[in-house]
């Protein structure tokens, strides 16, 4: 039986077909499915896609690495689910391009956190973590506060992100760019249309100053909308299609 | 003979690469043109200086009139480069490692909020990508280029692509490492570095496996050392991985944000599947492949069962591209993808000591050397953290097991094993190995600074793996104690208070573990700067073990 091998140690192309055979079946077989068996996505009400402003603020989220520090994903545990809320569910990260699960808690999961504290904590946490938690070893993010937000691409974030399946209407990616700022600016005329357009998102200041649309903002906005999607006093964990 | 031969022999080479180099140059000026994105625009001029000092070197080297070259038997001078590339990046990680340690020990001093691109955040996968993709590319490199063409006895093929490879990848480095400083990242663990990034190291690697696969197919040996099988399931399983995970599409082709192409429970398990494997077959195969040839070489002894090498070869890159799942426990991934995770992840062990006992037991009838040689004890010591940390492993895949250590600091004390213990130290092996064997020393300078390397390195790994052991059993027992009320005992924040002594302690594991490398990096630039005796063949026995070191 060994004989067999020097076909592989003396034919190097036939060596890398072999390598790129074996090590092709676990993918195949684990990762294929996920994209055909519908269970694999459980679906629930009040799950939207992210608005401008959040998906700006999701941008930054990305950009700073809190995903290094914080997960997105409570575990159905008990501690967890008295700790952070209902256990996360599959359909809560479906427009998440990337996923930001996380694989570490060096500070709490998030998956959760939004409407938990207000803006002005938000605010005054990010600023300086330790004036509001005095054991925080949490970086200090004043400078989101200075920096206006770069608003001329957000049409192309919307437009990618339809490419890519989620479901923004023509409406949502036409008014992108207004979208963006009324949602920081809520006595403007344009939240009225905002608000059609996004009926769950009430518009409002997150960082206390209207006038200016800062990274800030788009921060807390997306801070304050994860994990609040879903009403669970009606979602049925036990109903057969949400057993997976 | 002089350097015309040397061109014609290269062949269409310098020309390819010369039109790589152009056609960079022009994208990168597009780019820099183009964009609205002022982090993006630093990253094209980087580039773009790149591509144009490569142009220069390149017509230097084949327009230019040239002194006669010597040509050798072996390409060794893109190997020198390696080794010293590699010393390089490896103090650059570490020392962006105990940067972050502290900053996790002492926030308020080793925080600045006028330089908020000094966060924790973004250095962290500066350090990652440092240290695995840096020190451990170059590494992986560096001895691929030798192994092969030792092992096949032929030169590298394909004249100036090793050089290519070389220095492309360096400028990977540079591109995703200042990228990070500046916000560029795809967000996803160990893949952060953006699109244009991955389409380089893209062009990178193929030219890389090329360069191997063309230095095998020139071999005047008939079989294929069991090293070379090792590196090839590397590159050839790496480039898969890199280029299924990183699909993403870009917000601007002039610009540096984009999105990935999968999105949630399908990108988690895309992201873990790439991310596992990033562990198995980057560091994981390929410093393998160093064990192969290293460890038989340094102790002077055959690899101990050639069959167990075959098995050991098969088995585990069978296996171990199953095991991502068991990074996503308890998370929204279909139950029966992380049942399949573990089981692999627990299969994964026997192949793991397989090959842990082919490497150990080739030091039958040498076991000796271990008292007196402190490279080979380093490379030995590396293959028993590597039984160590896979066995680690799949315990930690077991679900109830990962109910406790998930998110928690054991995790990073497991990674820190391997990646000090196995992935450091072997590479530390070679090096020691490499630097005289290249610039022709008899010996390295000092062998005292190896061992004085050897037992600092030591206790900075024990003391770094046994804090994070006992931080993260402790986060996990604080995260789910409950008081005799049935109330959550702790808050979240008072599980990070009681992490304070052992992030300290953390950190003087990680600065011991930096010293140790300073010091070898000393002791290879005086070796290699001829401070250490040139090779003779006959070696004097009994030469002084350590010239008293200044």
């Amino acid at each position: 039986m060994w004989h067999f091998h020097k076909w592989f140690e003396r034919h190097s192309l036939i060596l890398v077909v072999g390598i790129l055979l074996v090590v092709s079946i676990g993918g195949l077989v684990q990762i294929t499915p996920l994209f055909f068996i519908e269970s694999t996505i459980e679906e629930v009400k009040g799950v939207r896609p992210y608005t401008p402003l959040e998906l700006k603020g999701r941008e930054i989220y990305v950009r700073e690495g809190c995903y290094v520090c914080h997960s997105q994903m409570v575990r159905p545990l008990r501690d967890e689910v008295e700790r952070y809320g209902h256990y996360s569910l599959a359909a809560e990260s479906m427009y998440d391009h990337p996923f930001q699960w996380g694989s570490k808690r060096t500070g709490p999961d998030l998956a959760r956190v939004g409407g938990r504290y207000s803006d002005e904590w938000h605010r005054a946490h990010l600023a300086d973590p330790r004036s509001m938690v005095p054991e925080s070893v949490m970086p200090p993010y004043a400078f989101l506060d200075a920096k206006d937000l770069r608003t001329d691409d957000i049409t192309n974030h919307l437009r990618v992100n339809a490419m890519l399946k989620v479901p923004y209407t023509k409406e949502q990616i036409e008014n992108a760019d207004a979208d963006l700022r009324a949602q920081a600016d809520p006595d403007s005329d344009a939240a009225t249309a905002f608000e059609v357009r996004y009926p769950t998102v009430k518009p409002r200041s997150y960082d206390g100053d209207a006038a200016r649309l800062t990274e800030m903002d788009a921060l807390i906005a997306y801070l304050q909308m994860l994990g609040a999607g879903v009403d669970f006093s009606t979602y049925q964990a036990d109903a057969p299609e949400n057993q997976r | 003979m002089n350097s015309r031969q040397t061109t014609s022999d290269v062949g269409y080479a310098p020309l390819a690469i010369g039109l790589i180099l152009v056609l960079g140059t022009a994208l990168t000026i597009w780019g820099a043109a183009r964009t609205q994105d002022g982090p993006f625009a630093i990253q094209m001029y980087t580039a773009l200086a790149a591509f144009v000092v490569g142009i220069f070197a390149l017509v230097r080297a084949y327009i230019l009139p040239n002194e006669e070259t010597v040509r050798t038997r072996y390409e060794d001078g893109v190997v020198k480069a390696g080794v010293i590339a590699s010393t390089f990046w490896g103090i650059a990680g570490l020392l962006v490692g105990v940067i972050i340690a502290l900053q996790l020990s002492f926030p308020t001093i080793f925080y600045f909020e006028d330089f908020g691109w000094t966060n924790f955040g973004r250095l962290r996968p500066l350090h990652t990508s440092a240290v695995i993709f840096a020190f451990g590319g170059n590494v992986l490199i560096a001895t691929s280029f030798y192994v092969v063409q030792r092992t096949c006895r032929a030169r590298l093929a394909g004249g100036p692509w090793a050089w290519f490879v070389f220095w492309g990848y360096q400028l990977f480095i540079l591109l995703a490492g200042t990228g990070y400083l500046l916000g560029i990242t795809e967000g996803r663990e160990y893949a952060e570095p953006s699109w244009y990034v991955d389409i380089w190291l893209t062009l990178v690697w193929v030219a890389y496996l090329l360069v191997f696969l063309g230095t095998i197919w020139k071999r005047e040996e008939k079989h294929i050392y069991v090293a070379n099988w090792f590196y090839l399931a590397f590159i050839v399983t790496i480039a898969m991985l890199h280029i299924i995970n990183n699909l993403a599409l870009p917000v601007s082709f002039a610009g540096s944000f984009s999105y990935s192409a999968f999105s949630g429970v399908q990108d988690a398990l895309t992201q873990w599947w790439y991310g596992h494997n990033a562990v198995g077959f980057f560091l994981t195969a390929g410093f393998l492949a160093i064990m192969y040839y290293f460890i038989p070489k340094q102790a002077d002894r055959p690899v101990y069962s050639y069959r167990l090498s075959i098995i050991h070869f098969w088995a585990l890159i069978f296996l171990y591209i199953w095991a991502g799942p068991h990074h996503l426990h308890y998370t929204a991934l279909p139950m029966w993808a992380q049942t399949l995770g573990a089981t692999f992840s627990i299969m994964l062990w026997m192949p793991s000591w397989g090959g842990m006992i082919n490497g150990l037991m080739t030091l039958s009838g040498a076991w000796d050397k271990l008292r007196t040689d402190p490279v080979l004890r380093m490379l030995v010591v590396s293959v028993a953290f590597y039984g160590m940390s896979t066995f680690e492993g799949p315990v930690m895949s077991i679900r109830a097991v990962n109910s406790l250590s998930h998110y928690t600091d054991w995790t990073i004390g497991h990674v820190h094993s391997g990646a000090l213990g196995w992935v450091g130290f072997v590479s530390f092996g070679a090096l020691y190995c490499l630097t005289p064997w290249l610039w022709k020393r008899e010996r390295l300078y000092s062998t005292a600074l190896v061992e004085w390397h050897f037992w600092i390195a030591t206790l900075g790994i024990v003391l770094y793996i046994t804090s994070m052991w006992v931080a993260g059993v402790m986060q996990g027992l604080m995260w789910r104690a409950y008081n005799e009320l049935g109330f959550l005992e702790y808050s979240f924040v008072e599980s990070v208070e009681a992490m304070h002594p052992y992030y300290i302690i953390r950190a003087v594991g990680g600065l011991l573990y930096l010293i140790g490398a300073l010091l070898m990096a000393y002791n290879l630039w005086r070796t290699a700067r001829g401070d250490a005796p040139a090779a003779v063949t006959v070696r004097p026995n009994a030469a002084p073990a350590a010239v008293a070191a200044e």
